[in-house]
């Protein structure tokens, strides 16, 4: 069973987010990284970039497979986890500490769910 | 309706992640992961069910006529005992299936398919036998357990002497006792490593399995699934079908002229490659040099022009790149050369070398 945190709020595609000085910072779930298995590359957008709701911003692929991650939100590109560039793995190992991207000027917020009702979604997709 | 074969309950036990697979239902991979289970395999060892693999039995005096009709390679002088890889192809020269035959006998062969092709195989082999031949499905009665890796000689020889093991690449021994089981235990294997490949009846495959897990803890031993069996296969720069090779491509396009013998007298498919003549296009081997993981069927390009398609790619872990395998313009297939990928819409540079990737 995938670990689901208390204190971040999640899209239905598989994205955590949370609030920090300001930021919006986005990461892939421990269900997400499960999923995909051992993840290999990551191609991240640069700062200054746009992101909008329900959109790709990023492509992570694993051994076998490629998947987009949607932003939970709008708004510009702050910063980017350039860590995970040289180290795909830290996606695996630590879901909820290797974030992808930070977001500022936040115009419009997606649909989040709390940790509950994300791990129903969870629960669903495995059934 | 996915099949399962008889080692599905194991996969599940054994936290397997199953998914359908050539109509069976297969573990993709173990908790290990791809990547660990791809290192055991380069390092140790790792154990995989291929009972999903077709069998067709091949009986009677003309046995060998009928293969030789049917198959490219030529087992006119082969050993009992002896493996022999070939492909089967239509007759404008465009690759059915490809395949390895046993040798049981002068008048017995048995030739391992495709499980996604087993049925077409099987009804393209039946409309072309030779009168005195008998061609039958035996996929249903044979389990087959794959042990690939270098520890994979230390972990059977515990369970059997080693005079009973076959000694070269491509031969086999039949009716080997494996912890009170009749085996066939063939040296081949679809990883580029050292390894065997195990047949038995489908009721000893639950107890084989544990038996070589067993054997096998002390070399650390760990199941491996599908995903594994793809990156070690194509490291290896072995063909998979309907990737290097379907009914549209040749197998001299596909580089599997050794087991294409176009001196023999006839075979289905011999005109028209022959009438072809060199191929126009042919596979090589791609390293991406730009940040990107080529996947099968995207095109690639020297320059502005598009010379061909990858067929696979992927990361491979023990070579530790992403690799892909392409069928290119034979002007343009020279190693050396940088080409471009297009990803997903992006150009990424990539350089031809030379295959395999990976060499043991």
């Amino acid at each position: 069973m995938s670990h689901t945190p208390a204190d971040l709020r999640y899209a239905a595609s598989h994205e955590w987010i949370k609030n920090e000085d300001g930021l919006s910072v986005i990461g892939l779930t421990d269900f997400a990284q499960s999923s995909l298995g051992d993840i290999v590359f990551i191609d991240l957008p640069q700062v200054g970039d746009p992101v909008t709701v329900g959109e790709s911003f990023a492509d992570v692929e694993s051994v076998k497979a490629v998947s987009g991650v949607f932003s939970p939100v709008s708004g510009t590109v702050a910063a980017v986890n350039d860590a995970l560039l040289d180290n795909p793995a830290l996606l695996n190992e630590k879901p909820y500490e290797a974030w992808l991207i930070k977001v500022s000027d936040v115009s419009e917020v997606g649909d989040l769910l709390d940790d509950a009702a994300y791990d129903a979604v969870c629960k669903s997709e495995e059934a | 309706m996915e099949q399962k074969t008889p080692l599905y309950d194991v996969h599940v036990t054994e936290g397997g992640k199953i998914v359908p697979f050539a109509g069976y239902l297969l573990p993709v991979q173990y908790p290990s992961g791809v990547i660990k289970e791809h290192m055991a395999v380069r390092q140790a060892a790792g154990l995989f069910d291929v009972s999903h693999m077709g069998e067709i039995l091949f009986t009677g005096p003309t046995a060998l006529d009928t293969l030789n009709h049917l198959l490219t390679n030529d087992f006119t002088d082969m050993p009992v005992g002896k493996v022999r890889y070939s492909v089967m192809c239509n007759d404008k020269g465009g690759v059915i299936d490809d395949l390895v035959v046993y040798k049981f006998g002068d008048e017995e062969y048995l030739a391992v398919v495709n499980a996604a092709n087993r049925h077409k195989d099987y009804a393209h082999m039946a409309a072309h036998l030779l009168p005195g031949t008998k061609a039958e499905d035996i996929s249903d009665s044979v389990a087959q357990l794959a042990l690939q890796g270098p520890s994979a000689p230390a972990v059977l020889q515990k369970l059997v002497s080693e005079d009973k093991l076959p000694k070269k690449y491509y031969t086999a021994v039949r009716d080997v006792d494996v912890n009170g089981m009749t085996c066939m235990i063939s040296r081949t294997g679809y990883t580029g490593e050292l390894g065997y490949e195990i047949y038995t009846a489908p009721e000893n495959a639950v107890s084989l399995w544990k038996t070589l897990r067993e054997a096998g803890e002390e070399y650390g031993l760990i199941p491996c699934g599908l995903g594994a069996r793809d990156t070690l296969r194509l490291e290896a720069a072995m063909p998979l079908y309907g990737h290097e090779m379907d009914e549209t491509i040749t197998p001299l396009e596909a580089g599997l002229d050794f087991g294409v013998k176009l001196g023999k007298p006839d075979f289905i498919g011999k005109d028209a490659l022959v009438a072809a003549g060199k191929p126009a296009r042919v596979r090589v081997g791609l390293v991406m040099t730009g940040r990107g993981i080529a996947r099968e069927h995207q095109p690639v390009f020297l320059g502005d022009t598009q010379i061909g398609m990858t067929t696979s790619g992927t990361h491979c872990p023990a070579v530790g790149k992403a690799v892909a395998m392409a069928l290119v313009d034979a002007a343009h297939s020279a190693p050396g050369a940088s080409v471009d990928v297009d990803i997903r819409g992006r150009r990424v540079s990539a350089d031809i070398v030379p295959l395999p990737f990976y060499h043991r």
